[in-house]
């Protein structure tokens, strides 16, 4: 016994000296990331130097600007479930990133993004790319840490990754002094962090509310399930699944729970908020209980609050306590991970079908294939509808591949009209609306998920805002399909503009490069395209191309997206036109 | 419901840059905030803030429960003034030449409950302790006696109902809340103190 005691003890102590870069790559190791994106500069040279002895362990991709960076990292994280790693330098590097958690923050996208920064001994003396990058990303961010000391480093990256994973995920920032990077230690091994006492990722799940809100469900006469990405981000697609087709529950989407429950399910009515379908809408407003899963009541969605399901009794399932009440009261709240709340649910609730209630969705969306989209999939005048081209990809992915979009009209279109048969395929920025999101995105979509077929969707407006990462698809030769739907228009600002000002286009017509020259530029095969005969056949060539290709379409100048809730207006007052 | 004044205790970790991180959920809603004051508490290691705010009940949980998000925070609550105990210090300079001659002065002094702090040939500093129309009754009757300097410290408040922190630690250490923890007690409507 006791010699087995001490035998433990010195395998404990066992210890070997390594630098602070190296041990934050050994926690990347011992945390299984197998890419990075990042952009090297001086205060971050130590780590890239380490990092030069990893690259049989762990792959760098050098991308063109670190805000592409960035978003690469994000567009890993929504396509493989796993969490994103960043790296930037110190100053302009990390102001350039901060778009990026932003955007992560408001989406809850799992980040962990390494900054490099100068000597501690210099801190607050406005050295050389000097900024107080902590301050700078506190809003934006989970949690962000200064490491001075290498001997912190591995415990506060084992805290990092923990903390961008669990609960409702999130962007971490560890900015780590050039010292510290370089500083020898003992290093005593890397321990992930399981505990840290002031966080609470995983709510104890109070069976009465639970109870409660079955018993609501079963009680309810036109009950209603809207859903966000909290079902993707809980991986709870099976349990959510269960439970809709037990109680017979038609549910509809947000644009960020898209992907979670295939497209053609008969109980999936269609997409929420401003550019969503009619009857998801409309009859929110008529539902006697809403019942919310995952998504946070963003005014997209709800459109004006004083008018938003008045009527109905609310549940409101997340793991976020702060989201419960914050914009819509809840009769009931169900605090927790819905993987763990939904299978509760889906146990106290009765079998049924709502057949008239569900109808009235199909009824709903009969008149807006009428009005909106059958003219929208299959226009008989010349000009190339944006609609169109999605239905066009539908049938050649039949709803396999992984779809990034930028934002803007293209984006409303791609979520209304693309089809998913599978989870964590459909990758925006939904929260912030980052404009040049989609082509750094796709390019870490494909990372995260490399046997997938990545298509983005963006605008050429969007395109424009970070088209220098043409440069990374083509060094690392990247297999992501660029598809432009160009209206020679920054369309939605120039809709609002038709819309609601009279028609004053006020800097919204935005010149083009010739985009499929700039592509071959990058070694990057492309073709335009303006006619209808040979949309589709574009379209397969471009998906049967081997390696990376761009697709440009013209597409018609000033076409409206619609159905159309009118910022200030209810939910049920829904323009179709 | 009108605006009222709310104190907001908040525990937490003693780390740098969490002033900032909970001084950003204020300024974000545009948020004015009255009084703050950082101290330790009853339990080593973990911080206490008092923020005096002047708000909606509404818009007071809402922000409670954001503070509570943020990873270094243990625990927020929020209080009306009826809920707690609290006090704030205020510091008055005065010539002393002033209250030696003047019998006046001296008697306010003493009515307001003021303590001399120091006393110096050329000056008095005087302290006081209580609500803050109790310190600010002082400033202006000793206004016309010419009142050199003033300053008033942020709130400090106790809770009433609140049985301290001790418990609660030792609940969040465990890797595994216990069963009988309440944890989503906010979701508790008959909870006595407001609290998440």
């Amino acid at each position: 016994m006791e010699t087995l005691e001490v035998k433990k003890e010195t395998v404990a102590k066992q210890t070997q000296t390594i630098n602070g870069s190296q041990a934050v790559l050994e926690a990347f190791v011992s945390e299984g990331v197998d890419t990075i994106f990042g952009y090297p500069g001086g205060a971050i040279m130590p780590i890239y130097d380490a990092l030069y002895d990893y690259h049989d362990k762990l792959k760098h991709i050098l991308v063109r600007h670190e805000q592409g960076g960035i978003h690469a990292g994000q567009g890993y994280a929504r396509a493989s479930g796993r969490v994103g790693v960043v790296f930037g330098t110190s100053g302009p590097g990390a102001t350039n990133l901060v778009t990026g958690l932003a955007d992560a923050m408001i989406d809850s996208t799992p980040l962990v993004c390494i900054t490099g920064q100068v000597f501690a001994h210099l801190l607050g003396t406005d050295a050389f790319q000097e900024i107080d990058v902590i301050n700078i990303t506190t809003p934006v961010t989970k949690w962000n840490y200064q490491v001075t000391d290498a001997n912190e480093i591995p415990a506060v990256l084992a805290k990092a990754f923990y903390i961008a994973r669990t609960g409702r995920p999130g962007p971490v920032l560890i900015d780590i002094t050039k010292n510290a990077q370089l500083q020898l230690f003992e290093y005593e091994g890397y321990t992930p962090c399981t505990h840290i006492r002031s966080y609470r990722p995983k709510p104890i799940v109070r069976k009465e509310f639970v109870a409660e809100a079955a018993e609501l469900i079963n009680k309810a006469e036109k009950p209603f399930v809207i859903f966000g990405q909290g079902v993707i981000l809980g991986k709870a697609e099976k349990e959510f699944k269960a439970f809709i087709e037990k109680a017979g529950l038609p549910a509809a989407w947000t644009v960020m729970g898209l992907s979670a429950l295939d497209s053609d399910h008969p109980l999936n009515v269609g997409m929420l908020g401003m550019h969503g379908n009619y009857g998801p809408n409309v009859l929110t407003n008529e539902c006697d209980v809403l019942i919310a899963i995952g998504m946070r009541f963003d005014d997209r969605v709800t459109g004006r609050l004083d008018k938003y399901a008045k009527q109905a009794k609310v549940i409101h399932l997340d793991i976020d306590p702060s989201e419960i009440d914050k914009n819509v009261k809840a009769t009931v709240g169900v605090w927790g991970d819905c993987k763990e709340t939904l299978p509760l649910l889906t146990k106290l609730v009765e079998e049924k079908q709502h057949i008239a209630w569900v109808n009235k969705f199909n009824e709903y969306m009969a008149e807006e294939v009428k009005e909106v989209i059958h003219e929208e999939l299959n226009p008989t005048d010349d000009i190339l509808t944006m609609g169109e081209v999605i239905r066009n990809l539908n049938e050649l992915t039949n709803g396999n591949a992984i779809i990034v979009t930028d934002v803007g009209q293209h984006q409303m279109v791609a979520c209304r009209y693309a089809k998913f048969n599978q989870s964590k395929s459909n990758i925006t920025s939904g929260g912030l609306g980052t404009m040049g999101f989609g082509l750094p995105a796709a390019i870490g979509a494909k990372f995260g998920a490399p046997d997938r077929q990545v298509i983005t969707i963006i605008g050429d407006g969007g395109f424009q805002m970070t088209l220098q990462e043409l440069g990374t698809i083509m060094q690392n030769e990247v297999d992501v399909k660029i598809l432009i739907l160009n209206n020679q228009f920054l369309g939605m600002v120039r809709q609002w503009q038709q819309l609601f000002m009279d028609k004053r286009y006020s800097f919204v017509d935005i010149a083009s490069p010739d985009y499929v020259t700039l592509a071959k530029a990058y070694g990057i095969e492309g073709q335009r395209v303006n006619q209808r005969e040979i949309l589709h056949d574009a379209l397969s060539t471009m998906l049967h191309h081997k390696g990376s290709y761009l697709l440009e379409v013209m597409v018609g100048k000033e076409n409206n997206v619609f159905p159309m809730v009118p910022q200030g207006c209810s939910v049920s007052e829904i323009r179709l036109k | 419901m009108n605006k009222q004044e709310f104190t907001i205790t908040v525990y937490t970790e003693n780390h740098i840059g969490l002033l900032v991180r909970i001084a950003t959920m204020f300024s974000r809603r545009k948020i004015n905030i009255e009084s703050l004051n950082t101290s330790p508490s009853e339990e080593e290691g973990i911080h206490r803030f008092t923020i005096v705010i002047n708000e909606f009940e509404e818009v007071v949980r809402k922000l409670a429960r954001q503070i509570e998000k943020q990873v270094e925070v243990l625990k927020a609550y929020y209080n009306t003034n009826d809920e707690i105990v609290w006090q704030e210090l205020a510091l008055y300079k005065v010539s002393t030449d002033e209250i030696a001659e003047k019998v006046q002065v001296e008697r306010l002094l003493r009515e307001h409950g003021a303590r001399a702090v120091v006393i110096r040939k050329d000056y008095t500093v005087f302290e006081t302790s209580g609500h803050r129309e109790e310190t600010d009754k002082l400033v202006e009757v000793l206004a016309p006696y010419g009142l050199i300097e003033f300053v008033r410290s942020a709130r400090v408040a106790i809770i009433k109902a609140s049985h301290g922190f001790h418990e609660k630690l030792r609940e969040f250490e465990e890797a595994m809340p216990g069963e009988e923890q309440i944890e989503n007690e906010f979701l508790n409507k008959q909870e006595g103190i407001f609290t998440m």
